[in-house]
């Protein structure tokens, strides 16, 4: 309109409820690239914006067994390769006595990949966010609920979604500048 | 049929988990005032002073510490761990009720502990930060502490794994990096909360920062919840596995009264139970200054009383089959523990031991003392003086006598020891009233879960 680039249509709900429906019937209705906001996790919400692959168990999972292993076998090469002692006649690689700090490497690996993980798949930190633009969005951090079609999407069009965004029954709608 | 079954069920009443009447709105007013629009208080100022004063106090008795090495406290052969490592027990045990009610409470679905665990966090974190001060500076040389991490170093030589104290090492600091990591992302979305209420743009962007732009994204609500849970289901066996550790420090030794199977279960109970009593004499008295009746219901305080009435009675039962094992194993060393207990010159710490944490509790089958929150405030005093005592005497009449008579003797703790002590409590204080101040004590997001609306059914 006034030339400015453009992230996207937001529109605002004033119940999880109606923010599950409308975005159900956005995807319905053909749109891919989407995004919902919610104060608290609302669910079925991701499915409905076609989120389906969730990664983290993955990453927490690789973590583990590289915390184990790290643990493991640093033990081994310390106390049973580099400077074997001989402490109480214990043969070196006395691996009953490796199992607590194996285990404790394993959890302290496998929390911070889940963690850093889940930062790193969110994107997060990320300062700076074109939907911060819409004042109202300030909202979605205590009792609002939105939803976004972005302009990249195929399907956008400045005049059309406004219109098919109005008819979910929203409290407003407002475009994002990017 | 089906129909008729489901009238036949009579459902218990229930105290809610929530006050009535509220919406998400006045939940993230309620809590996120106290941090951004409330003034400071008079009480918090008084309060913060004192606790203040204690972290000062600390401060000069390590201080003198390091001057003059240990000397200054009550140690000596044979009793070589006093308080330190008494209140290193002490500290580390209460803080594993925070994880129990963050972690574990949230696997078995309990919703009761959204209003809690924020601040049960954070007392495990502060409780941890007492705790290591201990065995830091117990080892005699602080400065070289760090010889205790397998480090590459010019001396060629490598901890010893074998060792439970360096199990200790893996464990604490696995504990308190998962428990700060648990505590801080857990607060990651009240802190967007409190970026997008903030008045001032000073304290916009400072909570920014550490929101780290979040935008409850739905996606990232997904992965954040995975993480929540994967991180739960994580904390739960290292919060078991920490204290069993604590107590393979003794277990493992052959100290009559250290040399026992029964050490771990007993010792991560005692845990819970001083950890639940810390909680109560935080929660009470934040409850009522700041008004959350609310959130934290008399609901809260009786489950709370409920499980440390379950978990006294574990350590009562260990405190049995200390006991029996002293007569059934025939050992006569094991055997002289428990009458050396019982009549020894620390007995009146042991029969203080049996009212604090067997006798006095007892109370608690009593629905009165679990909903009266000034009585729930002093029973848990008690069981923390209780489970001090435990684990004085766990280190201290265990050692003062040996195997052999001619190296018996008596602990006395100094002022130094005292010092140290409440030093700490100080440390704690301090940072719990900073907590209070500037973020907030209870989970506005997960507060919002439990209201009906926050339950979307899909079709």
């Amino acid at each position: 309109m006034n030339g400015e680039p453009i992230y996207g249509m937001m529109a605002e709900f004033d119940s999880a409820a109606a923010l599950l429906e409308a975005t159900k019937r956005t995807n319905q209705a053909g749109y891919r690239k989407i995004d919902a906001y919610s104060p608290f996790p609302v669910e079925g919400l991701a499915e409905a914006v076609g989120f389906h692959h969730d990664e983290v168990p993955l990453v927490v999972l690789i973590g583990g067994i590289i915390g184990g292993l790290t643990g493991y076998l640093m033990q081994y090469w310390m106390m049973a390769v580099d400077y074997p002692l001989n402490i109480g006649g214990r043969p070196p690689h006395s691996w009953p006595a490796f199992i607590v700090i194996t285990f404790e490497m394993t959890i302290l690996f496998a929390g911070i990949s889940a963690v850093f993980g889940m930062l790193a798949l969110n994107g997060l930190p990320m300062p700076y966010h074109p939907v911060f633009n819409v004042p109202r969005f300030a909202f979605a951090s205590k009792d609002r609920f939105f939803l976004v079609v972005f302009s990249s999407d195929k399907r956008y069009d400045p005049v059309e979604t406004r219109k098919f965004m109005e008819g979910l029954d929203p409290v407003s709608v407002a475009e994002v500048p990017s | 049929m089906e129909e008729q079954r489901k009238e036949l069920v009579v459902e218990a009443p229930k105290v809610p988990v929530m006050g009535p009447g509220h919406t998400f709105g006045t939940i993230t007013e309620k809590i996120s005032a106290i941090v951004l629009t409330r003034p400071t208080s008079k009480g918090w100022i008084f309060g913060f002073a004192i606790s203040f004063m204690g972290l000062m106090m600390l401060l000069a008795a390590l201080s003198y510490l390091f001057v003059k090495g240990v000397g200054i406290w009550g140690i000596n052969i044979p009793v070589g761990w006093g308080f330190a490592i008494v209140n290193f027990v002490w500290w580390i045990g209460i803080g594993h009720a925070g994880t129990l009610i963050s972690a574990i409470l949230l696997l078995l679905r309990q919703s009761w502990r959204n209003s809690i665990n924020r601040f049960a966090e954070a007392m495990t974190l502060f409780a941890v930060a007492c705790a290591g001060v201990f065995p830091a500076v117990h080892v005699g040389r602080p400065w070289l502490a760090y010889w205790l991490f397998p480090y590459p170093n010019t001396m060629n030589v490598w901890p010893q794994f074998r060792s439970p104290l360096m199990w200790d090492v893996f464990a604490v600091s696995t504990y308190a990096t998962i428990s700060a990591l648990f505590w801080a992302i857990g607060l990651v979305p009240d802190l967007a909360t409190l970026r997008d209420r903030a008045d001032s743009p000073w304290k916009r962007r400072i909570y920014g920062m550490f929101a780290l732009g979040w935008r409850g994204s739905a996606r990232h609500w997904h992965r954040y919840e995975t993480m929540y849970l994967l991180l739960a289901g994580l904390a739960t066996p290292l919060v078991l596995s920490v204290h069993t550790v604590v107590s393979f420090d003794f277990a493992i030794g052959i100290v009559p009264g250290w040399h026992t199977t029964i050490f771990p279960p007993y010792f991560v109970a005692g845990a819970i139970y001083s950890g639940f009593a810390m909680v109560l004499m935080l929660a009470i008295p934040i409850r009522k200054v700041y008004g959350l009746e609310d959130f934290i219901t008399d609901r809260h305080l009786e489950n709370s009383a409920k499980v440390m009435l379950a978990t006294g009675w574990i350590v009562a039962y260990g405190y049995g089959i200390e006991a029996f094992m002293g007569w059934y194993s025939g050992d006569r060393f094991d055997a002289f523990t428990l009458w050396n207990r019982l009549h020894g010159p620390y007995a009146f710490l042991y029969f203080s031991l049996l009212s604090c944490n067997i006798f006095i509790p007892q109370l608690l089958w009593i629905r009165k003392f679990r909903t009266n929150s000034i009585l729930l405030f002093l029973i848990s005093f008690v069981i923390l003086v209780g489970m001090w005592l435990e684990r004085f005497i766990i280190v201290v009449v265990s050692l003062h006598r040996d195997f052999l008579t001619s190296s018996w003797g008596m602990f006395y703790p100094t002022r130094w020891d005292f010092m140290t002590f409440f030093g700490t409590v100080g440390l704690f204080l301090t940072a719990f009233f900073l907590f209070i101040r500037v973020l907030p004590m209870i989970s506005i997001f997960e507060m919002r879960t439990l209201l009906p609306e926050a339950k979307v059914h899909a079709e």
